[in-house]
């Protein structure tokens, strides 16, 4: 565990008074604030170290131990024993100390020094009426994403049981109402916001409802035109060739692609793209007939 | 029909310690809709969320009102573009896997 030097983390020197404390954090909050950063867990990491920060150094009482033992954190504790006889007739204080501030919000460091003294940096209570809001993410195969199906994930301990539409994008988000933290000021519960990561399949891209494949075909059939097997996410499908295809050909199969977030019965189209194989390791006979071939041209 | 569940006002503020008149310029410059019933002000759960981010805007990084619609209209920006690019990675993943 590092010391943190929080008047570095605020810009400040060690002479600061409250106001230049509360300016300077006003200052970096407004810039790393998370409400001001969406998505950026970069700018929630700086601003949950500069809250920190600012936790401890707007403080009186904080700051002080801070100043005296904050290189030595370690023998913090023995200045708290020293101070038992003093705390024990103040036992109230304690109560001014359990604000809504989260303590995993807070550095190792800072849980060692103060430990549950968190939340008592403003004179106004953290500004959550409702719940907290939880995110979580869920991996998806292709083929789970096709069809609507039911799921149970456990977010906080709790077994949530949801539907997951067929047609889900990869990035998309959705609410799941009341699911995320429960209110401690009689408000109504947070949400749940799942995020969905579809992983990749290794034949069939997606493109919105849209399916992409390629499909290797026989020169032969190719030229002459034949019939083919070909994958699709729920089974095999038939493929007539016309005769003469050209390498790169794209046909499509039309209401044969991804189903269409939350429009029964519609789907996108799927796409197949010819890639031709030429023949290999030809035999003596294959060449002459190549190049009986080549001389009728 | 659909429950519509609304938080009065006055029961906010006092949990935030905040002033109403602060609410009513929010509701002036169009940034929330609140709602009267029996001369009581209310607000939309739905809106909640929007509403505790302006009081932390306004009373912890000390924004004005003017600053907080500023902010606003560049965090709608924000996450259009962000659903923007979700949605261009998708398409370039298709490209990508080609080769």
């Amino acid at each position: 565990m590092d010391y943190i030097d929080y008047y570095k983390l605020l810009g400040i020197p060690k002479t600061a008074t409250a106001s230049d404390i509360k300016a300077a954090y006003r200052k970096l909050a407004r810039k790393h604030h998370p409400d001001l950063n969406p998505n950026d867990k970069d700018a929630l990491k700086k601003f949950q170290q500069i809250n920190e920060a600012n936790e401890v150094l707007s403080d009186a009482t904080k700051r002080k131990k801070y100043d005296q033992y904050g290189k030595d954190w370690q023998h913090a504790e023995e200045f708290e024993q020293s101070r038992q006889q003093q705390r024990q007739s103040a036992q109230n204080q304690q109560q001014q100390y359990g604000g809504g501030q989260n303590m995993g919000d807070f550095s190792d460091f800072f849980s060692s020094m103060f430990g549950n003294m968190g939340g008592s940096g403003g004179n106004r209570p953290q500004a959550k009426y409702r719940g907290e809001d939880f995110s979580a993410e869920v991996r998806l195969q292709l083929i789970e994403a096709y069809v609507t199906h039911k799921q149970t994930l456990t977010v906080n301990d709790t077994n949530i049981r949801i539907t997951i539409p067929a047609g889900i994008e990869n990035g998309q988000t959705i609410k799941i109402k009341g699911h995320g933290g429960i209110s401690t000021n009689g408000g109504p519960n947070g949400d749940l916001y799942i995020t969905f990561a579809l992983l990749l399949h290794p034949r069939i891209k997606r493109l919105e409802n849209n399916l992409y494949t390629t499909v290797d075909l026989d020169l032969y059939v190719a030229m002459l035109g034949g019939e083919i097997t070909m994958e699709t996410l729920t089974g095999k499908v038939k493929l007539h060739v016309a005769a003469e295809t050209q390498n790169g050909t794209k046909i499509k199969l039309k209401g044969k692609g991804f189903p269409v977030y939350k429009q029964e019965g519609q789907f996108g189209d799927f796409y197949v793209t010819y890639n031709l194989k030429t023949p290999t390791h030809l035999t003596p006979r294959q060449k002459e007939l190549f190049t009986e071939l080549s001389k009728t041209t | 029909m659909e429950k519509t569940y609304l938080i009065a006002l006055n029961e906010f503020c006092m949990s935030h310690n905040i002033e109403i008149s602060f609410i009513e310029s929010l509701q002036n410059t169009g940034l929330i809709e609140t709602t009267q019933l029996h001369d009581a002000g209310f607000i939309e759960v739905e809106q909640l969320l929007q509403l505790e981010m302006y009081v932390r805007f306004h009373y912890d990084l000390d924004i004005n009102l003017e600053g907080i619609e500023t902010i606003t209209h560049l965090l709608k920006r924000i996450d259009a573009q962000y659903k923007e690019i979700v949605k261009l990675k998708n398409k370039l993943m298709l490209y990508e896997l080609k080769e």
